[in-house]
């Protein structure tokens, strides 16, 4: 395809003189490239970590018990293990409950007298009804609260989500601008190349004969501002973000961009190539069906 | 390929038999914009084969007459047939076929200036699909007709006037149209020259293409007997004898 983009003889290239790189076309291809690929990038890596959080926690529980003392606690837990779809069941120790509000009140602030909750993580099988296991476990624990995971990291995951629609508006409206970019140079071209498509016309050369030189001349204009601007991304994405890349690793426990993501991302230049030339084609030829 | 097809319709059309219009123009209006018309109530026909020069005074009307023969225009009112077609209201993807088969000498030229002599001359043939190889021999053989093959590379601007319009007659005529529409050849060539492109109108001519040259050398007209003169005035054509309302189809002589 991208052969057949720039076929075409010697001869007809020397119609539409001005080499690459003269006009406006290559620079705004470059940039918004450039910009779309690393928002894109953005968008799938935050797509990504919704994903991963909201997997973590899919099937993870909390069994809430306002007092673990007197056996409580064990109780719950052997009652919480009898309960069908329930996989997997592990009481939070009390020490470890305390370290962690010390770090909210302080060492002074956390006696032994101040009644500490006690915590029973529960990993639930996939398919299991979640309201059935917390009416058992209600019924079993008196006084105790079943509380998914998901619902706290709930305000995280829809920014998260939000941020990735956002990533996808802004792509969408950089191929926007980018297609507006296009078209006013097509119709400057047009302008720069007048008398020579009215000598063209006259002598009997066809609308689509017309167009695919300016399709050509088009997308040869952008495959080298996508290249350059793809290539900037990437380096962008390596050394600048990798950092980021590293963090977010981390915080999520999975790598934010995975192979199919790469894919995606280095499909990004050829797709805004691809766009150039269509619209430079359709800017043509509805610019042509204005004259007889 | 597209050369032979031109060939076997010229002989087709000197081969006689009841001949029809190669042009015919019927109630003819053109107008600018919301202006005055500048063509008024055309009515003509002209033979296939003949040769015809367009008079008249500056301002009469020539090159919008041209203009709607060559398809550039359309006519304000009124029907226009070329080739046997009504191309009045023809859909516009249908006029590269029939523009193919009309060349074109611009009072101004029209050459593409950044394209050498030869480039320009060969443009009709590559419009119409011809290789580089396919076209080299025919461009080269034009080029000296018009006595410029040593300037084959050279640009339209480094070209004199003549030359100019030398390169133009030979793109004109380079596909060997059945309609070739002239507007003032002659006025930047000098005598001889102008008598060698009469001779290749004349030689065109023969082949079986229609002539129509709009001129004010009135010489010109006069070392071309045998060809049919169309006066233009105000926009409006006269014709005291109706020999262009009704040319004589089944009988046209070659000059």
């Amino acid at each position: 395809m991208t052969i057949w983009f720039l076929a075409g003889s010697e001869a007809e290239r020397r119609l539409l003189p001005g080499g690459t790189l003269r006009g406006p076309t290559p620079y705004v291809i470059a940039i918004m490239t450039f910009a779309m690929t690393v928002v894109a990038a953005a968008g799938l890596a935050l797509a990504n970590a919704a994903g991963i959080v909201a997997g973590a926690v899919e099937h993870r529980y909390v069994l809430q018990l306002p007092d673990g003392t007197d056996g409580k606690l064990d109780a719950a837990v052997s009652a919480a293990r009898t309960v069908r779809g329930v996989t997997g069941v592990e009481a939070v120790p009390e020490a470890e409950l305390r370290r962690t509000l010390e770090k909210w009140l302080g060492r002074g602030g956390i006696g032994e007298d101040l009644p500490v909750p006690a915590l029973i993580h529960l990993e639930l099988n996939s398919g299991t009804d979640a309201d059935q296991v917390g009416a058992l476990l209600g019924r079993a624990v008196p006084g105790a609260r079943f509380i998914a995971e998901q619902a706290t990291v709930q305000p995280l995951l829809g920014s998260l989500r939000a941020l990735r629609w956002l990533a996808i508006a802004l792509v969408l409206l950089m191929a926007a601008a980018t297609s507006a970019a296009v078209v006013l140079a097509a119709r400057g071209a047009l302008d720069t190349h007048r008398s020579t498509i009215e000598i063209m016309h006259g002598i009997g050369a066809t609308d689509e004969q017309v167009a695919l030189l300016f399709q050509r001349k088009i997308a040869l204009d952008a495959m080298v501002g996508a290249l350059a601007g793809g290539i900037a991304a990437a380096l962008a994405l390596l050394l600048i973000g990798g950092g980021g890349l590293a963090l977010a690793s981390d915080l999520t426990g999975g790598p934010p961009l995975g192979g199919s993501d790469f894919l995606l991302l280095s499909l990004l230049p050829i797709a805004a190539v691809v766009l150039a030339t269509l619209v430079a084609r359709f800017a043509v030829l509805s610019a042509l069906h204005k004259v007889i | 390929m597209a050369r032979r097809r031109s060939h076997a319709r010229n002989r087709q059309t000197r081969r006689g038999g009841p001949l029809s219009p190669i042009v015919e123009f019927e109630s003819v209006g053109l107008r600018y914009g919301t202006g005055a018309e500048v063509l008024r109530d055309l009515d003509f026909r002209l033979a296939k084969g003949g040769f015809y020069f367009l008079t008249g005074p500056s301002g009469a009307g020539k090159t919008s007459l041209l203009q709607l023969l060559y398809l550039a225009r359309r006519p304000s009112r009124g029907r226009i047939q070329l080739f046997g077609q009504d191309l009045s209201d023809a859909r516009r993807n249908v006029l590269p076929d029939y523009r193919r088969r009309i060349g074109v000498v611009f009072q101004d030229f029209r050459l593409i200036r950044h394209l050498s002599a030869f480039d320009n001359v060969a443009l009709p043939l590559r419009i119409s699909g011809q290789s580089d190889a396919e076209l080299e021999g025919p461009v080269r053989e034009m080029l000296a007709w018009v006595g410029l093959a040593d300037r084959a590379s050279a640009r339209p601007p480094t070209l004199s006037g003549g030359e100019q319009q030398r390169v133009a007659i030979a793109r004109a005529v380079i596909s060997q149209p059945e309609l070739l529409v002239a507007d003032e050849p002659t006025g930047n060539v000098d005598a001889e020259m102008a008598a060698r492109l009469l001779h290749l109108f004349t030689a065109l001519n023969r082949l079986g293409t229609t002539i129509v040259v709009a001129t004010h050398d009135v010489s010109l007209i006069a070392r071309t007997p045998g060809a049919q003169l169309i006066r233009l005035e105000k926009g409006s054509m006269s014709d005291p004898t109706g020999s262009l309302r009704n040319p004589p189809m089944g009988a046209v002589q070659p000059l």
